[in-house]
């Protein structure tokens, strides 16, 4: 199985453009940030010392820190599926409390109560970590109703957008075609983002969808659509910034297919065997950190040094995650009686 | 007082609550230009205008969950559902995230948010627009569920519902809307979480709540003049479920029959039921009746469709059993 062909154009750089040094650095801090945590993740996930479902990240990290990074979090909001590490991660989590979570303990970001699934930080605006297909994206067009609703009613000067992660799977439930078609009625300001990792679980997309290139869709909602290069976290950004912008300016929905690939099965227990090596090689060599490292080397913003010591930097944050996790108490078993009611 | 209906005192409700916080809006299918289906939001469009009174899309699922997440953010939803048959397509909005936002995030969100409808059977409607669905939501821990049968717990229940900060089920009834009663001319709420004493007596205690309360209040009456004293509870809230002042009457009249006009199995009947057995075992004087719908779907034709639900009869059947009268 080969790298297909899009019938779509897809947005992409091929440098660092006018982007500042530091900005990048912390885009490429971010990035390995999560492939650090998720390998420790799943290294513990190995151990048992983290149970259940665990979606890993690892590959994909350019979307979630890409759009994220276009944002103001004091506005907008973030809303994703189970897959939710690198999100949490990108919109300034702690990896204690996220790690913490992955052990059920106490002072994890749920106190134990959401797992791998479901990260929440409401002071950040991240609502989640949804573990049912699709049921973030309703959700996410009613924040994106709360940003009109405080400006047009309630008088708001300043009010942001929603991006509403989902991935390809997702796409056919009809909360997604539902969602949709009221955010462009009410003019919302939602930006759903297809994390398009090209398999739903272990089904490939081109067997389950009659198109392959979700930006197609947008038009049946009479919203605009792009395709951005998920691998380039740059590009991404760039197209999220651009997004968010026409959002606002012209009050509109936005659907973005972002063409991405997951390293690892679809979670811990899956071995993947329904896609070939070279398919996942081909996609290993335009790893997103990767590229991004490279693009920086061109532009002599970074060298091997350097990188190393921001790789040495996460781990030692990752590895200060799991000391906190493992020191950290059960919670007393009569909180489960807490945070069932207001 | 004034005497309006249901109807009219669920829209007094609405107006005053839309009218004290604009963060309350209404959304659902009609509830705008046709002024409702059952005409509960009547005038309210032209009163608040778009957005506050929003027609939507016929899309269950996705008015629900645009309504959860605009309260997970602090707005104050009232969602009308047509009917509780068509909630059904929503279903997975209210219990996957309405009911679980708050415990998933550890107690940093909450949902304050109305689900409301007609629910229930009404008349020659068939199976799939005649089902009393309330045990599906009473189900769920992270949900209020409420019910009314008068327009003074209407009134009072869905303004306490509607400031409240969690999720709130609201059980209507479709035949209900025209009853009237009298509601102060004064604002007032009633606490969620209440069940209230319909009528006093002292040797049987008939618990019920929603619609079937008319018909309970009927075979009181009759049982009255065959001499027996009938204490009428109406649970009106159903979870939580107000235990205190169904044990306080059955430790004075020792005899219970539960009415619910949903199915037997895993109702709000069957629990009442098996509650008063477990914890007013030693006062009981004769087995707990229940007397709910047969357990079939419902047909069309009228003479079976009044055989499925509950009756004055029936109850008075019911009644006659746990106080030995055969």
């Amino acid at each position: 199985m080969a790298k297909r062909e899009t019938k779509v154009d897809v947005f992409t750089v091929d440098g660092v453009g006018d982007h500042k040094k530091e900005f990048l650095v912390e885009l490429l801090r971010q990035m390995t940030l999560i492939r650090r945590f998720e390998e420790k993740a799943a290294q513990m996930y190995g151990l048992r010392k983290i149970g259940g479902f665990c979606h890993l990240y690892n590959g994909q990290e350019a979307v979630a820190v890409g759009a994220i990074s276009a944002l103001d979090l004091k506005h907008d909001y973030v809303l994703t599926a189970y897959r939710d590490h690198g999100h949490a991660l990108a919109v300034g989590m702690e990896p204690n409390a996220i790690m913490a979570e992955l052990y059920g303990k106490i002072t994890g970001c749920s106190r134990g109560k959401g797992g791998s699934m479901h990260m929440f930080d409401a002071e950040k605006h991240f609502l989640g970590g949804n573990g049912i297909v699709g049921a973030q994206i309703p959700m996410a067009t009613g924040t994106a109703f709360a940003q009109m609703y405080w400006k047009k009613v309630m008088g708001e000067k300043k009010t942001g957008v929603t991006l509403c992660f989902f991935g390809d799977g997702a796409i056919h439930q009809g909360a997604f075609h539902e969602s949709l078609n009221l955010a462009a009625v009410w003019k919302l300001p939602a930006i759903y983002i297809v994390e398009n990792n090209q398999f739903g679980m272990g089904t490939a997309v081109h067997r389950v969808s009659s198109v392959e290139d979700f930006e197609i869709k947008a038009t049946g909602f009479d919203m605009p659509g792009m395709t951005i290069d998920g691998m380039n976290v740059i590009a991404v950004h760039d197209g999220i910034k651009k997004a968010r912008e026409q959002a606002q300016a012209d009050e509109t929905p936005i659907l973005i297919d972002i063409k991405t690939y997951r390293y690892k099965g679809h979670s811990m227990s899956d071995p993947a065997k329904y896609r070939t090596r070279e398919q996942l090689e081909q996609f290993q060599q335009q790893d997103p950190i990767l590229v991004l490292k490279a693009m920086m080397i061109d532009a002599k913003m970074i060298n091997d040094d350097e990188y190393k010591k921001i790789d040495d930097d996460v781990k030692k944050v990752v590895n200060e995650s799991i000391e906190f996790a493992e020191n950290s108490d059960e919670p007393p078993v009569d909180t489960m009686y807490e945070d069932i009611y207001a | 007082m004034a005497e309006i209906s249901i109807r009219d005192a669920l829209n007094q409700a609405l107006d005053e609550e839309m009218a004290r916080d604009e963060r309350v809006f209404l959304l659902g299918e009609e509830v705008g230009e046709y002024n409702g289906a059952y005409k509960v939001s009547r005038g309210l469009l032209d009163k608040y205008g778009a957005p506050r009174v929003l027609d939507t899309p016929i899309a269950e699922l996705g008015f629900t969950g645009l309504a959860v997440g605009a309260a997970t953010v602090g707005l104050r939803p009232v969602v009308e559902w047509m009917t509780f048959n068509f909630a059904l397509l929503a279903l997975d909005q209210v219990i996957n995230n309405a009911a679980k936002m708050r415990h998933m995030s550890g107690g940093q969100l909450n949902v304050p948010i109305v689900f409301r409808g007609p629910n229930g059977p009404a008349e020659y409607l068939s199976s799939q627009h005649s089902q009393a669905l309330q045990s599906l939501f009473v189900h769920i821990p992270g949900l209020k569920v409420a019910s009314y049968a008068t327009p003074y717990d209407a009134k009072g229940i869905l303004k306490s519902a509607i400031r409240d900060d969690n999720p709130v089920v609201l059980i209507e009834s479709e035949m209900a809307y025209a009853w009237t009663g009298e509601v102060p001319d004064e604002e007032y709420t009633i606490p969620l979480g209440k069940a209230d004493v319909k009528r006093e007596g002292s040797d049987i205690t008939l618990i019920t709540y929603s619609k079937p309360l008319r018909m309970v209040l009927e075979a009181a009456s009759e049982l009255e003049s065959m001499g027996v004293s009938a204490e009428v509870i109406d649970l009106r809230s159903l979870r939580p479920l107000d235990e205190e002042a169904i044990y306080a009457s059955v430790r004075k009249t020792n005899r219970a029959v539960v009415v619910d006009e949903s199915w037997p199995m895993a109702s709000v009947g069957s629990h009442v039921a098996w509650l008063i057995s477990r914890n007013c075992f030693d006062v009981l004087d004769a087995q707990v009746e229940l007397v709910c719908s047969e357990d079939v779907p419902m047909p069309y034709n009228h003479r079976m469709e009044l055989a499925v639900q509950p009756s004055v009869e029936k109850i008075i059947d019911a009644s006659k059993r746990v106080l030995y009268m055969e």
